[in-house]
């Protein structure tokens, strides 16, 4: 029987998806370790003071920007919208491989997805805080950011329920709050783990009241099992209409460019495309540090690379089809938006997005480079810039042309600008520096299932 | 303590398992003499098991199902009390009750409360928090979030009798027996 799958393993010439050999306690061990036993490295302070440097940098950005006002960025009239929606979407589109990789593959049963989850899960919430912090600011008083949400005031206003701006308040600050549910629900084990594994008497109580007294009962399991296939079910039409809201803030303007029906398909793509990027870029560093080879296996690493091919290549129809529906619309707008696209001032944007999202990715086509990590990582930094400079591209290229020449304008972004989409990498990679030394970084008693020990035998 | 006189003066008996098969078996066969009230422990959910104890249909997805349908109707309505009696605000000559601009904002609420009754209903039913519980008393119960198995036999059923159980229990083969004291 052994032999058999060993061949299929190699006719398939994949990884397994949990190394050979290991047991109920080589996983815990394994993973608990990392947190409560492994003195505190080099590289991870190394790491962290980066992430607090840049941190810092945002603090910086976001108290000028609260003495000055938004003009401190390079955002004018036409192009009002500028980095700081550059930013929000790119941001948001990262965070969705998380939900995709915990919810949709949890219902398709990849069990694969495992040993992923639990920080791909992490990477969305970090992702969609650095995503919220963009409107926020951009509204020029954050201090004024509940008047978003409907709730009685003495002014007597409501939001105005028929504009994309505030669908995308409720789609998400949902989604923020219900992957904040999906990671906790799936904590809370793995806590009660933590509980009994920690030696430091706070460190148990804290572990303990975070477990909430998790003690594994059948009835507990059930209900848990059923709440967590709900979710799921829940956070997958969740995560899809996320960025289809936020494509909707664009689709629902008549700005050129925008206003096409390919748009909330063509976003979600992008979105899990990047945010498959990001995985790799979290996965390949901490699998190595962290000695979690055996468990995030090549076989992780080569299905996130093939997953990142399909959506590259759902992302390129959408920018033929955006170009052939401009062409064949015989609107002098839709074809003067692509003319100025191809050779505008923005044009040399446009073309590295083409050859950081289309062509380059198309290497991972090679089992060889799908199977080599440092390739992997640097195509995955390729997707993540060609991301950025997408939504650059949508944003910018559309707004400073519009419709009358008289008022066109230009689109620099200023110092303020790069500093808070730095700062905000730094708010990003502080908060997984500290999540992977705080929290177990893959969930463990969903690895224990994937043992064939964990098997119930008739 | 004002205990009823009839309180008994230990929780249950816990028996441990190495493997899941075991507990699963172990569960079958304390069910099938007669006992009910019992609960099995594992570092991670066996669905057999919970059917082995006679434990088959969970309330969550009716709780789910209930906090869902109140997110969305609460989520419409209020979007159209504001637009059609509270606030209306003539947008491009559209209807005061421009239904399908309110479908987003009332499927985003459908999920918020149908995630968030889900998460605290599942608490709720499984009455967590609970810091304390008397299966804490027996020290390698721990090993429960890590690699054993263990089916507890509790003092509250009618037939637990603490040596007769006991010895029924014995002839599971389990790799230790407890007294759970309360």
């Amino acid at each position: 029987m052994a032999g058999v799958e060993e061949n299929n393993v190699a006719l398939l010439d994949e990884a397994p998806v949990i190394a050979p050999g290991q047991t109920f306690d080589s996983v815990t061990d394994t993973i608990a370790d990392a947190v409560l036993k492994r003195p505190i490295g080099l590289g991870w302070l190394a790491g962290l003071a980066v992430g607090m440097a840049l941190l810092g940098l945002l603090g910086m950005a976001v108290t000028y920007l609260l003495f000055r006002g938004v003009g401190i960025w390079g955002i004018q009239i036409p192009a009002a919208w500028g980095f700081a929606i550059i930013n929000f979407v790119w941001w948001i589109g990262i965070g969705h491989a998380g939900t995709l990789i915990s919810a949709i593959l949890l219902l398709f049963k990849q069990t694969w997805r495992n040993s992923i989850n639990r920080f791909a899960e992490a990477m969305t919430l970090f992702a969609v805080a650095c995503a919220g912090m963009f409107p926020l600011l951009h509204m020029g008083r954050p201090w004024l950011g509940y008047w978003m949400f409907p709730y009685p005031n003495s002014m007597g206003v409501w939001p105005q329920f028929r504009s994309p701006l505030v669908w995308d308040v409720f789609a998400v600050s949902t989604y923020a709050t219900i992957s904040a549910v999906f990671w906790f629900v799936g904590l809370v084990p793995d806590f009660a783990t933590m509980r009994e594994e920690a030696k430091h008497p706070l460190a148990k109580r804290v572990y303990g009241m975070l477990s909430l007294g998790w003690r594994g009962s059948a009835r507990h399991w059930t209900r848990y099992e059923s709440l967590y296939i709900l979710l799921a079910g829940l956070s997958t039409p969740l995560v899809l209409s996320v960025h289809t809201v936020v494509s909707f803030d664009f689709a629902i303007a008549i700005v050129p460019g925008w206003h096409t029906t390919i748009f909330p398909p063509y976003f979600v793509a992008g979105a899990i495309y990047s945010g498959f990027a990001m995985v790799l870029v979290l996965a390949i560093p901490i699998r190595k540090y962290y000695g979690l080879e055996g468990m995030i296996t090549m076989r992780h690493l080569q299905n996130s690379a093939k997953i990142m091919l399909a959506t590259g290549l759902i992302v390129g129809y959408g920018y033929f089809f955006e170009t052939f529906v401009a062409l064949y619309s015989g609107s002098t707008y839709e074809r003067f938006m692509i003319h100025n696209r191809w050779f505008g001032p923005y044009a040399w944007v446009y073309w590295s997005l083409i050859l950081f999202n289309i062509l380059l990715p198309q290497v991972l086509w090679w089992p060889k480079i799908r199977s080599n990590t440092s390739w992997l990582f640097g195509i995955s930094l390729v997707v993540l810039l060609g991301m950025w400079l997408e939504r650059f591209v949508i944003i910018v290229t559309s707004l400073h042309r519009d419709f009358l020449p008289s008022s066109w304008g230009h689109y620099v972004a200023t110092r303020w600008d790069y500093a808070t989409y730095f700062g905000t990498i730094g708010l990003f990679s502080a908060a997984m520096f500290v999540f992977i030394r705080i929290v177990p970084a893959i969930s463990i008693f969903e690895m224990r299932m994937l043992l064939p020990q964990s098997e119930v035998k008739e | 303590m004002s205990h009823a006189v009839a309180a008994p003066s230990i929780y249950g008996l816990l028996a441990e398992f190495e493997t899941p098969t075991d507990l699963v078996n172990a569960c079958k066969a304390v069910y099938a003499e007669g006992y009910r009230d019992m609960d099995a422990y594992s570092p991670f959910p066996i669905e057999d098991a919970s059917e082995a104890i006679g434990f088959h249909k969970s309330a969550v997805p009716l709780v789910v199902l209930m906090g869902g349908i109140l997110g969305g109707l609460s989520g419409f309505l209020l979007q159209y009390w504001i637009n059609v009696i509270a606030y209306p605000l003539n947008i491009g000559g559209k209807p005061y009750d421009s239904w399908p601009a309110f479908i987003v904002p009332t499927f985003e609420m459908t999920i918020l409360f149908a995630g968030l009754s889900g998460m605290f209903g599942m608490f709720a039913l499984n009455g967590l928090p609970r810091p304390y519980h008397p299966l804490f008393h027996v020290d390698h119960f721990s090993k429960v979030t890590r690699n054993r198995f263990f089916l507890c036999v509790e003092a509250t059923d009618p037939k637990f009798d603490v040596v007769g159980t006991q010895q029924f229990m014995e002839r599971l083969k389990p790799l230790s027996i407890s007294e759970v004291p309360h």
